[in-house]
């Protein structure tokens, strides 16, 4: 399947992912610090395991930045 | 107002601006903006927004001029070290600018006097380094009805995102702080100079925008840069109905502080 993801054209070998998985592939290694976005939704934390996505979905990893000293 | 003979030719480059002109030019020097931060994006904000002829500037910061913070906080001099930050901005602002009333409020903001700090200025500039403060900063925004812009930065990347009103606000992207946890160790973080400079430019065209009252603001959407690709993106984002402070059933309704956690590396 072919997902947008962060603005750019990605292809995944599986036909479904969940977002967790999503996340693992997509070598966010910090999971909590990113909000993300599915379809112009946000979605919370705990649907990260439920939630999947298919082909021709939307996601955006929105990364947490204060102001770059104490984080 | 009448712009005096000096005045029209300071913003000369302003008022031949067909979306500035002499009118947007007088609503800036009418305008109040308060910059919470005199660091890596307030201090470049201030620079620009005295330059511009803001009418009245609020300084808000607790902190004294650092060595270190002289790497991007571009409005603070080496002479300055050691100075309470919004004392060693007001000295440069008055020298740029003499027209510009500076307000120096030389603490930090938290939940018990915040409202009081913000209420009296039009427009709230977010360049503060922390999660409490900026999560504060919305929240009383929201509860007060002020726009502010937000604005973040790690590394080499930043971002930006405006609120006014009744648009998405920062939960309803970021819901909460990241737990501490999760927070990138003292040693992970650092920001490239020059990305301060980048993003406080940014808040403060925002600025100028909201008080002349033209062009689109950054509104429902989230500013995104990397400098290492020098890439930018802008993401859209609405209203989230489950916003805890903006949404349809807000669990924040009075404001509180968020517990702040604690880096030994010299700030
Ligand atoms: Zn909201």
């Amino acid at each position: 399947m072919n997902v947008k993801v962060n603005g750019k054209d990605q292809a995944f070998d599986k036909e479904a992912l969940f977002v967790k998985e999503v996340l693992t592939i997509c070598e966010v290694s910090q999971p909590d610090m990113v909000s993300v976005q599915l379809n112009g939704e946000f979605l919370q934390k705990e649907d990260y395991d439920g939630t999947s996505i298919k082909d021709g979905d939307e996601i955006d990893f929105l990364y947490f930045m204060g102001g770059g000293i104490l984080y | 107002m009448d712009l005096t003979e000096e005045q029209l030719e300071r913003y000369s480059r302003h008022i031949i601006l067909q979306d500035v002109s002499v009118e947007g030019q007088e609503k800036i020097m009418n305008g109040k903006v308060l910059i919470i931060g005199t660091g890596g994006l307030g201090a470049p904000a201030a620079l620009y927004l005295a330059a511009a002829g803001v009418g009245t500037l609020g300084l808000v910061d607790g902190d004294v001029v650092d060595l270190s913070n002289l790497q991007r906080q571009v409005i603070h001099f080496t002479p300055d070290v050691g100075k309470p930050k919004v004392f060693s901005a007001q000295e440069k602002i008055a020298q740029i600018n003499p027209d510009v009333k500076v307000i120096t409020h030389n603490k930090r903001v938290f939940a018990d006097n915040i409202a009081d700090i913000i209420k009296d200025y039009d427009f709230v500039l977010d360049g503060t380094d922390n999660f409490a403060a900026k999560f504060l900063i919305n929240d009383a925004c929201v509860l007060e009805k002020k726009p502010f812009s937000h604005g973040g930065i790690l590394r080499f990347d930043g971002q930006t995102m405006t609120y006014v009103p009744g648009e998405a606000c920062y939960r309803c992207v970021f819901n909460s702080p990241p737990p501490k946890g999760a927070v990138p160790t003292c040693s992970q973080a650092g920001v490239l100079g020059a990305i301060a400079g980048m993003l406080g430019t940014m808040q403060a065209a925002e600025v100028l925008k909201y008080l002349v009252g033209k062009g689109d603001l950054l509104t429902n959407r989230l500013l995104i840069f990397n400098a290492l690709r020098m890439d930018f993106r802008t993401v859209k984002v609405k209203k989230n109905p489950d916003c805890p402070v903006c949404g349809n059933n807000p669990t924040i309704t009075t404001l509180v502080d968020e517990e702040q956690p604690v880096c030994d590396l010299k700030r």
